[in-house]
């Protein structure tokens, strides 16, 4: 498998022989930040096409044709548009707070985003406990929305605000639990080490029964952490009008928008990375020949693939179910998922002990 | 009827009968209205209030009762009169009949009637500071008087109500809507799930709604007052636009009541075309209903799938009527042109498409945990609440009432037809979603039969001979037909004027959505804000309906 | 530059009715005249405008209806890119009256309509919204919503076909595209004067013809 980390050494090298150290740092830091930043937006607006055209099929419509081929380049026309839309300023709220809310979001979703492996080697650190690393800083995004409801001054977005953070803080348990059953199986908190862990076999087939209910749980639990149907009670368009973001416009409103579908591929991100083995390819024992057609196929393909795929299941979820009420809600986070979840991880620390997982 | 009219002497002594039109006519004094009303729901059992009219005779001022007794199906009418204009008092019915609360205000709003010990006594439709009662006949028109305003109202939580004390005086007494530490929010007038604009000022505790205050009028464009001024075929053009869900059986209403009064007698054949007309209109009307509630829960996909099938409906209207929706395709005598040549084969076809997608619909929605859990008893209606607040249609069914008026006084040709009036028992928001999808199928089960009589049909005779110019005698008429929400009832009320271009002297349209509002603080009372979606989205009015 | 004639994918200049207008705009700015570079920016920036106009959902009555199969299967305004529709009017371009306007509804729309963010839009969809349409002469009807808010496009109909609300979006999108960004908009302004103008209405001062910007495009697509 091509180790992506030669062509950072050999670069490193490079600036190392004609430059200073401290300038190789900064150069090198800088050109990771413009390389993440630059596919943070493409693949928000790939999400953004990708989810309107899946959720187009699914109800028997054609979605965005028109502009450009094939509809491509309707998206730049919206980015176009949100860039140059006034953002208006209001009265009676507190100023700082409002502004400071959209970059909060922006910025967990960006650094989260940062910690993804794109492939072996293709990641920016390699933290020892680069999943502790996910989880603690995914979890600032909800003071960003906490801020942004609180900070409008309107009934509607305070009990989007209230809503969210009661969802996003419960259901943050189940996601825990869920990676540390993975944690449990593969023995290691960083996210290279856990996918290397998955070379003879993905962690949903070698896991036994509990990898498969952490996986489903890890699926529910995520989908309510992204703030999306059927649970997306914080922006519930039908109750709540637009939720916590109901008094942005412009820019701001696009940073919330952007981060929200980013955020959908983080957490398909790492469900294919603890779940579905990253980028390894799919092998199955004794067809040596296939094996070795799936190996030709890049690694990070293989990762926007898994991505892309449980993407679709969510945007599928989304569109078809309806939206749950919050008590509903919270019962299905503290009732069911969180006591299975937590029986689960007593039960992959059994199979683990006894070596009973393949 | 003579069995009641002695009955009714023995109430009340005062009471003077005319019995010579469609329904007995009962005239009380104010003074005793209220002691015989409570007797006529009480002992009598005429416990539902189907339709309270305000109208101005000039010299007097005054209100028509329309009572049924839901067990016997017998209509009588009472007529209640005062003659003092400047300050019109009469005693308020609200607390025997729960319906009366926002239908008094109502009158309130519209001829400046007040009710004595009324609860609220606010306007309903018109803005507080509105200058003067439009239905008034000395009504001031001048436009300069009530200017297009550019500001919000103040004071919208002042309301008062006149309470009479055991002497018999009156005496004002202020309130307040909501106490000031209440936290209220305000849902609509521009609310996605409002389904148009109406406004809910629901004050919450936590997210649970402890009142809900429905301020209603922000469509209301004053309909009833428009047709006095408008010859009779002309006014039909409005029915349409109030329930435009229920377009056809609206016009059909009124075309059945102009019907009457004329003494004309519609050919066959027309009358099978209106009624085919009015079920597409329900089967059309219930699957957006279906798309709304979906909807209005987040699940999209469904909303779509409904409209998939609504089009074909459409399209049938358009081919036949020329137009999608305000169709204009009922007239009095029957209806316009006839109808086009594959019109039988399209609703054939249609009932099979529709009969085939029903069981998708169900598959991707009915099942579903998450629709179940948000709708299975939520927001019930028992069967004596729903009487008490005269709801009808699929929201009474829904809850045991039988108020099917194509079953109760069944009007067209709904009796050569054979089909089930749908009645659950259990009330909820779910058992309202249900009935609507099996009136569907009822639908379908009607319109089949249409398409076999329309074969077997003879002659293409689609409108009788109508006078050019339609006079009608003195007197009033009430008619009532089963609309997609409800029991729609038309009032028509015509002075004999025997100049040529005869104008109504009241027309007054009982809409069925009228009366499903008044449930809603009933209904979301302790509920949470999400509820409250879910159960205005199943109790399903169209806000032009309500406003008129 | 020259500033030609706005192009709207499949549909010919020559194929839509009032096309004086829209000459009249281009002669306009052909006339003031602005460089190059300014116009370029200036196209691309209309180019995204016109391409991603986001609905606000406002509807009172029937045109409502009609505008909700426009966004089903079988009209599809996706297809255009219409239809994130938002029910914030924070974050929508332009708001499509459907249906009657009421004395009681006026203030809420027009708070509305302050609320929504620059650029903003506005086509009065139905006959109701157009001039008062079949209750004009109802005592607390707003007879046309130019009364209370500045009106781009009018669109007759009651209710008006999918069809020709698609027509009056695009006749949105030709006005859209002959907008200066740069080169001195001129859109704030002529809503400055409408405003003023309607406020010496309110007080009963005496008004001039005030002429603005925002003249309508008449359409006739109704069949």
């Amino acid at each position: 498998m091509f180790d992506f980390s030669v062509v950072t050494k050999w670069l490193d090298n490079l600036f190392m022989g004609v430059m200073p150290e401290w300038l190789t740092v900064t150069i090198e830091c800088v050109l990771v930040a413009a390389a993440l930043l630059v596919a943070y937006l493409v693949l928000a607006m790939v999400y953004i096409m990708y989810e309107r055209w899946v959720c187009a099929w699914i109800q028997c419509r054609r979605g965005p044709l028109r502009v450009g081929p094939w509809g491509l380049l309707q998206i730049f026309a919206d980015v176009l548009k949100m860039l140059i839309k006034e953002i208006v300023r209001l009265w009676n709220t507190d100023k700082f707070l409002f502004w400071l809310a959209p970059f909060f979001v922006v910025v967990a979703s960006v650094i989260t985003f940062a910690c993804l492996p794109w492939g072996k080697g293709m990641q920016v650190i390699d933290f020892n406990i680069g999943v502790f690393f996910i989880t603690a800083i995914s979890s600032l995004g909800v003071l960003g929305i906490l801020l942004a409801g609180w900070s409008s001054n309107s009934k509607y977005t305070l009990i989007g605000a209230m809503r969210s953070g009661a969802q996003m803080v419960s259901y943050e348990l189940s996601v825990g639990i869920s990676i540390l059953t993975i944690v449990c199986l593969a023995g290691t908190m960083s996210v290279s080490g856990i996918v290397e862990a998955q070379s003879n076999g993905w962690f949903i087939f070698t896991g036994h029964v509990p990898a498969i209910i952490a996986f489903v749980i890890y699926m529910i639990a995520a989908n309510a952490e992204t703030n999306r149907g059927p649970f997306d009670l914080p922006e519930a368009e039908h109750e709540l009008t637009a939720g916590y973001h109901s008094e942005y416009s412009g820019l701001h409103f696009g940073y919330f928008y952007l981060a929200e579908y980013l955020n959908l591929f983080i957490v398909s991100g790492i469900a294919s990375l603890l779940f579905l083995g990253g980028w390894m390819p799919l092998h199955i024992p004794g067809w040596e020949s296939f094996n070795a057609v799936m190996d030709y196929i890049p690694p990070t393909l293989w990762f926007l693939g898994k991505a892309f795929f449980l993407s679709f299941v969510f945007i599928w979820a989304r569109w078809s179910f309806p939206r749950v009420r919050i008590d509903q809600l919270l019962a299905l986070e503290w009732r069911y998922l969180m006591p299975i979840g937590l029986f689960n991880l007593v039960l992959m620390a059994i199979v683990v002990s006894f070596g009973w997982h393949f | 009827m003579a069995n009641i009219q002695e009955q009714i002497s023995k109430i009340c002594q005062e009471a003077q009968f005319d019995a010579s039109g469609e329904f007995l006519l009962v005239t009380v004094p104010d003074e005793k209205w209220h002691s015989a009303a409570k007797a006529l729901k009480e002992e009598l059992g005429f416990d539902y209030l189907t339709a309270l009219i305000g109208v101005d005779w000039k010299e007097t001022m005054g209100c028509v009762y329309y009572l049924t007794n839901t067990s016997t199906q017998e209509i009588i009418h009472v007529k209640v009169t005062t003659s003092d204009r400047e300050n019109p008092l009469i005693h308020s019915v609200s607390d025997i009949w729960a319906v009366a609360n926002y239908q008094e205000r109502e009158v309130y709003d519209f001829f400046g009637i007040t009710f004595i010990n009324h609860p609220d006594m606010r306007r309903f439709f018109l803005r507080n500071d509105w200058v003067g009662h439009p239905l008034r006949k000395d009504y001031d028109a001048n436009p300069e008087l009530n200017p297009v305003p550019h500001e919000d109202e103040q004071n919208e939580d002042d309301t008062f109500s006149l309470v009479e004390d055991e002497n018999g005086k009156l005496k004002k007494v202020d309130k307040k809507v909501f106490a000031d530490e209440e936290y209220v929010i305000n849902v609509g007038p521009q609310h996605p799930s409002t389904h148009g604009v109406m406004r809910y000022r629901a004050s919450l505790e936590g997210e649970v709604v402890k009142k809900v205050d429905v301020v209603s009028g922000y469509i209301h464009r004053g309909i009833e007052k428009l047709c006095e001024g408008l010859m009779y075929p002309q006014t039909l053009l409005y029915t349409e636009r109030m329930d435009y869900m229920s377009a056809f059986m609206n016009r059909h209403a009124l075309c059945l009541c102009i019907e009457k009064a004329l003494g004309i007698e519609v050919p066959h054949r027309a009358e099978l075309i209106r009624m085919m007309m009015d079920e597409l209109m329900r089967i059309s009307s219930h699957l957006l209903s279906y798309g709304c509630l979906t909807m209005d829960q987040g699940a999209t996909t469904a909303f779509f799938y409904g409209f998939r099938e609504r089009e074909l409906i459409y399209d049938i209207f358009d081919r036949t009527c020329g137009a999608r929706m305000s169709m204009s395709y009922d007239t009095i005598g029957g209806v316009v042109a006839d109808v086009h040549p594959d019109f039988v084969a399209d609703v054939r076809n249609l009932c099979d498409v529709v009969e085939q997608k029903l069981k998708e619909y169900h598959k991707l929605f009915t099942g579903n945990v998450i629709a179940v859990n948000r709708m299975k008893g939520v927001g019930t209606l028992s069967k004596e609440d729903a009487i008490n607040y005269a709801v009808t249609g699929p929201t009474g069914r829904a809850s045991g009432v039988h108020c099917d008026v194509r079953k109760t006084h069944p009007y067209s040709l709904y009796n050569e037809v054979e089909f089930d009036e749908i009645l659950l028992d259990g009330g909820d928001s779910m058992d309202r979603y249900m009935v609507r999808m099996k009136e569907i199928e009822q639908s379908i089960k009607i319109l089949r039969q249409c398409c076999y009589m329309m074969d077997k049909e003879e002659g293409n005779e689609f409108c009788a001979a109508v006078p050019k110019m339609i006079k009608l005698p003195a007197g009033h008429w009430y008619q009532q037909v089963e609309a997609s929400r409800g029991a729609f009832g038309v009032y028509l009320e015509s002075d004999g004027d025997p100049k040529p271009f005869q104008k109504p002297y009241r027309l007054h349209f009982q809409s069925p959505c009228f009366n499903l509002v008044g449930i809603v603080d009933l209904t979301c009372k302790d509920n949470l804000i999400a509820d409250l979606i879910t159960i205005t989205a199943s109790i399903d009015y169209v806000i032009p309906d309500i406003d008129r | 530059m020259e500033v030609k004639n706005p192009k709207i994918k499949s549909m010919k200049h020559e194929d839509f009715k009032n096309n004086d207008y829209i000459e009249r705009l281009v002669a306009e700015l052909n006339a003031s005249g602005t460089n190059v570079v300014v116009g370029k920016l200036d196209q691309l920036i209309n180019w995204g405008r016109a391409n991603s106009l986001w609905p606000f959902c406002f509807g009172t009555s029937c045109c409502a209806i009609e505008f909700m199969c426009l966004g089903a299967a079988r009209y599809d305004m996706a297809r255009f890119g219409f239809e994130v529709a938002r029910n914030s009017p924070r974050q929508s371009d332009y708001i499509m009256c459907q249906g009657t306007i009421t004395h009681r509804m006026a203030p809420a729309l027009i708070r509305l309509y302050e609320q929504m963010a620059e650029p903003k839009y506005v086509i009065a969809c139905g006959a109701c919204t157009v001039s008062g349409g079949p209750f004009k002469k109802s005592y607390c009807v707003v007879k046309g919503v130019d009364e209370i808010i500045p009106v781009d496009v009018y669109l007759p109909g009651c209710p008006p076909r999918p069809e020709a609300m698609f027509y009056a979006l695009l006749q949105l999108q030709r006005k859209i595209k002959l907008q200066k960004f740069f080169g001195g908009d001129n859109r704030k302004e002529s809503r400055k004067k409408f405003f003023e103008a309607q406020k010496q209405k309110a007080t009963g001062a005496d008004v001039s013809h005030v002429n603005t910007e925002n003249e309508p495009v008449l359409e006739d697509a109704q069949k």
